[in-house]
């Protein structure tokens, strides 16, 4: 007992330097001002930008809720092919995870360009061209792109492990496909689900990278507003971490809410 | 075979023991004319100044610059730093920064010690008021003696106490000649609705202000409330018919021809000119912006005596020149100019006269804490306006209507396990 405690030791340090105390100085820093003095000023200023958290966690469900419609189905037909299939196809799926992010994003700029490869190939048919880029739409699709296999796997890893013989009995006692997903899928890819939501959920609403890449600079979140607050014109770390801590917070609450109903689903059948 | 192979490497490492035992210092360093020679460089252009001085010594010299802002890594060109190297035997470790204030931020944070750092004009008058920044020792820089009049005693550093200037340009508009008919030769190109969409803009709230504050007549450095808000009104007009608001990414958008028109710094118009043929810019009528981007010596720096040589290194006419030409930008170093093609010399976009320069530019000094808060709660409300008011609402009916249902769905439930 002792020995498996002791094996823990370098975890917690780890977490007691990289998360805990930057976490107390985010905290920190949010109910300070320059002077160091303390103040709920930073917090207070957080009023002025609340739609544009609001916007940041509305791009995130919609993008986490598109992830989700498009992974269910994919993981399923995976866990559901021959071994060697499957491992051809998780492949794939990793494959593109292997290239930096940002050149992927950047990837996306050249492909919805007004002048891109897309509305190149719609104007031989004589359509377009489109405004592809520079808008929310295009935000969400950098979103769902980057963050998809973060939904497949883990649906993936718990899907596999559905028995077949349990899907073959809900089949044979005459449910149909609907119910089928309903009643058996779907609860016993829960954990699988709740795993997926919080990997998609809470980089999206953090990016700031996405949102200026594709969204031109017009669709700005959250996370660009953090980041200006220590790389733009006045330096301010305060109202930055204010803004980090709301977001944070926020953050917190959804999850747990989220997974209050996620957790009762987990029971066994 | 296995033997051979054995004795090979045993070959190899004493060869390689023999190698680490004699120690730098004793190495005999080649001549400077060979090593010069060597990278193509005239030696009769290098000043005698004693590079030599901490050869062996294991120095190293950690230097931050802008991205793409030196002449490194392309073959076609020489590598300074690898001169710079063999010259000096000092290390140097290049790293570059994105923006004046990410370079600010990684100062304050102590997080990094540069010996050598590039900041722009008002970044540098912020560090000098912040004691961030170290005096030179102008015995160490003989070769300031290159620097044109035009740039001593800039309103940024009056003194010429802490820097010595790199490169420098002008703000232009840049424009795709096959999407626009009219002649350019105002700012309020980028207010018209014509080009509704194919627009571009600073993504960042200083120079995307001064762009607002030259069209309508203002100092870049004005510091009244009253100019910055007619300014953010100009700004929040020119937002319904912007497409985007970039930075690096101008150059894909511009050369690939998915936007029309943007302003943007001359040297980099000048790369894109040469990738795209339609391409063309221009400075506008109203006046621009004069930036100049100077190299300094953080207070924290630990080899001052060798980033003055790198300083000085970087003055010398031949690797001034490499820079200029890989840059795009312009040179402040007079025999550098002397040694320009007559076509870029005589280009009055890349190095206007010293008189267009007085009347029609402004360099940005540094403003107080105050307005460069309000300029950037100003550039904060520009970005994140939404016309949409509805999200707060949708978000926050949802997140109740999530709530309800779990609380009704949890209730069902318990009600069916008691059965």
């Amino acid at each position: 007992m002792k020995a498996s405690k002791a094996l823990a030791v370098p975890y917690a340090v780890w977490v007691l330097i990289f998360t805990v105390v930057p976490l107390a100085l985010v905290v920190w820093f949010a109910i300070t001002d320059s002077d160091g003095s303390l103040t709920l000023e930073n917090i207070f200023a957080m009023s002025d930008y609340m739609s544009v958290l609001f916007r940041s966690i509305l791009f995130a469900i919609i993008a986490t809720v598109i992830c989700l419609i498009i992974a269910f189905p994919a993981a399923y037909i995976i866990s559901r092919a021959s071994a060697i299939n499957q491992s051809t196809l998780i492949v794939l799926l990793m494959v593109p995870m292997w290239i930096n992010f940002l050149l992927r994003t950047y990837a996306w700029m050249t492909l919805l360009e007004q002048n891109g490869l897309i509305n190149k190939l719609l104007g031989l048919i004589g359509l377009g061209p489109y405004n592809l880029i520079n808008n929310s739409g295009a935000v969400i699709l950098g979103m769902v792109y980057n963050y998809l296999p973060f939904m497949i796997l883990p649906l993936y890893s718990v899907m596999v492990k559905i028995d077949h013989s349990i899907i073959e009995a809900a089949q044979d006692l005459g449910s149909n496909k609907v119910r089928l997903v309903r009643k058996v899928l779907l609860p016993l890819s829960m954990p699988g689900i709740s795993t997926g939501v919080i990997a998609v959920f809470v980089p999206s609403v953090s990016t700031f990278i996405i949102s200026r890449m594709l969204g031109g600079g017009t669709n700005d979140l959250i996370g660009d507003l953090i980041e200006m607050q220590f790389s733009g014109n006045s330096y301010n770390p305060h109202l930055g971490s204010a803004m980090a801590l709301v977001l944070m917070i926020i953050v917190l609450f959804m999850m747990s809410l989220f997974n209050q109903f996620g957790s009762e689903e987990d029971m066994p059948i | 075979m296995k033997k051979i192979i054995s004795l090979l490497i045993a070959a190899v490492l004493m060869l390689s023991l023999a190698g680490c035992g004699s120690s730098p210092a004793d190495e005999k360093r080649i001549p400077t004319e060979e090593i010069l020679e060597s990278f193509g460089l005239d030696p009769e252009l290098f000043s005698d100044y004693d590079y030599d001085r901490f050869y062996g010594q294991e120095i190293t010299l950690n230097v931050a610059n802008w991205g793409e802002y030196m002449s490194i890594n392309d073959d076609e060109m020489v590598d300074v730093n690898e001169v710079f190297e063999a010259l000096t035997g000092i290390e140097v470790n290049y790293k570059t920064y994105a923006s004046n204030e990410t370079l600010y931020s990684k100062l304050l944070s102590g997080g990094a010690t540069y010996d050598i750092i590039i900041p722009s004009d008002y970044m540098i008058s912020k560090m000098i008021s912040e004691d961030m920044l170290q005096k030179l020792d102008w015995n160490n820089i003989p070769n300031t003696a290159n620097v044109m009049p035009s740039f001593l005693h800039a309103q940024y550093d009056p003194n010429d106490e802490y820097s010595v200037p790199y490169l420098w340009g002008m703000v232009a508009i840049i424009y795709n000649a096959a999407m626009i008919d009219d002649e350019i030769d105002s700012w309020g190109a980028l207010w018209d609705e014509k080009y509704a969409g194919n627009i571009l803009m600073f993504n960042n709230p200083r120079d995307a202000f001064g762009i607002a504050q030259a069209y309508l007549g203002y100092s870049l450095n004005t510091e009244s409330e009253a100019e910055l808000d007619r300014c953010f009104e100009l700004l929040r007009q020119q937002k319904e018919i912007v497409q985007g608001y970039v930075m690096d990414e101008i150059f894909d958008k511009m050369e690939g021809g998915s936007a029309a028109i943007a302003p943007y710094y001359v040297g980099d118009a000048v790369v894109m000119c040469e990738d795209n043929p339609d391409l063309d810019y221009v400075i506008p009528k109203e006046g621009t912006n004069w930036f100049v981007d100077a190299m300094c010596i953080p207070a924290t720096a630990e080899n001052k005596e060798a980033a003055e040589m790198y300083i000085n290194f970087l003055c010398e006419p031949e690797i001034a020149l490499a820079n200029s030409e890989y840059v795009g930008y312009s040179t402040p170093n007079a025999v550098t100019y002397s040694l320009l093609d007559d076509e870029v010399k005589n280009d009055e976009k890349r190095y206007p006269s010293d008189e267009f320069l007085s009347e029609h530019t402004e360099v940005f000094i540094n403003l107080s804490d105050g307005t460069n808060a309000y300029m950037q709660n100003l550039w904060n409300q520009l970005k994140i306006d939404n016309t949409n008011v509805w999200f707060v609402p949708i978000f926050l009916v949802l997140l109740i209507a999530a709530t309800i249902f779990v609380n009704v769905w949890r209730a069902r439930k318990k009600k069916r396990d008691n059965f």
